[in-house]
């Protein structure tokens, strides 16, 4: 349990304002540089499962714990903190913040965490270098670096968001269907990339996607339908 | 947390064209707040300045509102007259430096008559003591001249050596006039900002040489002296409707003016301009407020649309505040965030409504002081103005605190993935 990067166990969690729960889970585990994809479809408690392993929410009933460390046990503040110092996120898309340059956008962690800024310093000579290394290696060239973010393809914007996500190298990447506006050819590029930077930073992954086609590059991989006891309540409602 | 002044900066940045449209809108409805301000403290300015450097007015007794209304403003008329004698013996009190005579009672075309002397031109004041001046022309000097005010000129297109009829009485309807003997207008007055420029001014002279032929108030009949005949008459006045009285010292004021109540050869009374400026004021100032009250509605409806603005902005936002939230920011941070910009556009709105009326003053002040007696002078806010404009930075903060209200529960129920 102790080397456990995601324990959560006997989780319940409502939605304010709903009855039935969203989200129940006896068991789910995710261990240190382990690589897990988890498929779900719509409806079966994804967006809650990541709300709960970002500390963004708690569970009303069962524990949390994050690299040991139990989340329902700090403040929302904390929280907060612990997100941006141990876990790097991907979504769907529109990752990026329109109004920043790229490199501030892959140093947005930075700003919020004095953990990932010494982590990146760490890396490099200073978080400059520390950005540029991790754009090289996830293959976008310094021609790039100085556009506007709304000027880079959709699978650009993506490995930025890739690079925004392992600044700092933290502990947890946590990807929701980050390839699902790619084609298939960059799906696999994609994927490629990131597996490769988690193994070089020793992240674990969660891989959340609804592609079975991408599953088979996993160690594990975990149906959330199947262990989320209300997700099929939740299909019907 | 510091970094969350320049994201914000860039932020809005970003939207400078929504917000840019938001600040000018901030921008004019602050100028707006701020020049109702500066002409209603110009108005009520102009109007206890009508007259200055007269230390007394003096009259047949009546209440001293009244007195001001007929001797200033030349609204009404006077219910009884001093006698000339009077006048005479004040001019040689030992105290008093100037008298100005006035003769109130006819008009031309809606516009009063005043009849009064040379003194008139050399000792009135008005505003902080400016002298009156010629436009145009030079004072009267024979009997039948006249010296008009700036808007008599204008209003009735009249130039100098125009021939004008003055008619008996106030009031426009149903008026004798003097068509027998008509005056020429041998001047015209620089704008003042008073009634001076709603004024039509003759010697007491003549006052006396258009009613030589009149008695009780109309015309006698079988009795017709012709224009060219009146320099036979006496034309020295019988009696006066006021004067103005200028002393050598100020401080002798209200010695002066309780001699002028006590003398029993006539009963007289003698009233301190300010003060019945300033009693005026109470009745005639009541519209003051009604302006202050319509430009802070402008400046309610700027906010409401700044407001409106940024909430609206709020939905494109929610992807980016999720993303913000992904990397550590506070649901708090999120409310700063917004909080902040609305507060920033606020004050540099504010700002740039004082920079918009200072240029407009420049570039408008002499129009409009020469169109309507307004003198605004483009100036730093005073503190009342401050005041004012502190409070309307405080509503725009509280008012810019609704986004953020709004970002922070909405940051809080999407979490990281926005349900759009």
């Amino acid at each position: 349990m102790s080397n456990a990067a995601i324990a959560l166990r006997d989780i319940s969690f409502t939605w304010p304002g709903q009855h039935t729960p969203t989200l129940a889970l006896e068991h789910f585990d995710v261990q240190a540089r382990e690589q897990v994809f988890v498929s779900g479809p719509s409806g079966s408690g994804k967006s809650t499962l990541l709300a709960l392993i970002g500390g963004i929410n708690t569970a009303q009933s069962g524990s949390v714990a994050i690299l040991g460390q139990p989340l329902d046990t700090l403040a929302a503040a904390k929280r907060d903190r612990f997100r941006v110092d141990h876990i790097g996120f991907i979504f769907q898309q529109f990752n990026l913040i329109p109004y920043l340059s790229i490199l501030d956008n892959v140093l947005l962690p930075c700003r919020f965490s004095a953990y990932r800024r010494e982590r990146a310093l760490a890396q490099g000579a200073d978080l400059l270098a520390a950005a540029h290394a991790l754009l090289r290696s996830l293959d976008l060239a310094p021609a790039l670096w100085t556009r506007a973010v709304t000027q880079l393809s959709i699978g650009q914007q993506q490995r930025v968001a890739a690079a925004r996500a392992l600044i700092g190298r933290p502990e947890i990447v946590v990807a929701d269907e980050p390839t699902s506006a790619l084609d298939s050819d960059r799906q696999q590029g994609f994927l490629d990339l990131i597996q490769h930077e988690c193994e070089q930073t020793g992240a674990s992954l969660v891989f959340v996607s609804h592609d079975q086609r991408l599953a088979q590059r996993f160690d594990r991989r975990i149906a959330l339908n199947e262990i989320n006891r209300c997700a099929h309540a939740e299909e019907n409602a | 947390m510091s970094f969350l002044f320049p994201l914000a900066a860039k932020s809005a940045w970003n939207r400078r064209y929504t917000l840019g449209l938001m600040l000018l809108a901030i921008a004019l409805s602050s100028a707006m707040l701020l020049g109702i301000e500066r002409v209603r403290h110009e108005v009520r300015d102009g109007f206890t300045q009508s007259v200055s450097g007269t230390d007394l007015v003096v009259g047949a007794r009546t209440s001293p509102v009244q007195l001001m209304l007929y001797a200033i403003f030349r609204i009404g008329g006077a219910t009884n007259n001093m006698g000339w004698d009077s006048a005479l013996k004040l001019a040689k009190n030992p105290a008093v430096a100037w008298t100005i005579p006035l003769s109130l009672g006819d008009s031309h075309r809606g516009f009063p008559v005043l009849a009064t002397n040379f003194d008139y031109f050399r000792h009135f004041h008005y505003g902080d003591g400016q002298a009156l001046q010629m436009a145009e022309g030079r004072e009267f000097a024979d009997v039948f001249e006249t010296v008009i005010g700036a808007e008599v000129a204008q209003r009735l297109h009249y130039r100098v050596g125009d021939h004008i009829v003055l008619s008996h009485g106030m009031g426009s309807m149903h008026l004798t006039d003097h068509a027998d003997k008509p005056f020429v207008i041998t001047g015209i007055l620089a704008r003042t900002g008073t009634p001076v420029d709603r004024t039509v001014h003759i010697g007491l002279d003549a006052m006396e040489a258009i009613h030589l032929d009149w008695e009780g108030g109309a015309p006698m009949p079988g009795l017709t002296i012709k224009a060219a005949q009146v320099k036979k008459f006496n034309l020295t006045p019988k009696t006066i409707t006021a004067v103005l009285v200028g002393l050598k010292n100020r401080a002798a004021v209200f010695g002066v003016q309780r001699d002028i109540g006590d003398d029993s050869s006539e009963p007289l009374m003698a009233v301190l301009p300010g003060v019945a400026l300033d009693e005026l004021w109470q009745v005639v100032g009541v519209g003051e407020n009604a302006l202050l009250v319509v430009s802070g509605m402008v400046v309610i409806v700027g906010l409401a649309g700044l407001v409106s603005a940024i909430l609206a902005s709020l939905g494109e936002r929610r992807r980016e505040l999720a993303v913000l939230r992904s990397v550590g920011a506070r649901p708090f941070d999120i409310f700063l965030l917004l909080a902040l910009e609305g507060l920033a556009v606020m004050l540099a709105g504010v700002i740039l409504g004082v920079i918009l009326l200072t240029l407009a003053l420049l570039a408008l002040g002499p129009f409009l002081s020469a169109q309507f007696g307004v003198t605004l002078h483009p100036a730093l806010p005073a503190a009342g103005e401050l005041t004012l404009l502190l409070w309307t930075i405080l509503a725009g903060f509280v008012a810019s605190l609704l986004p953020g209200l709004r970002a922070y529960r909405l940051s809080l129920a999407d979490g990281l993935t926005p349900r759009l």
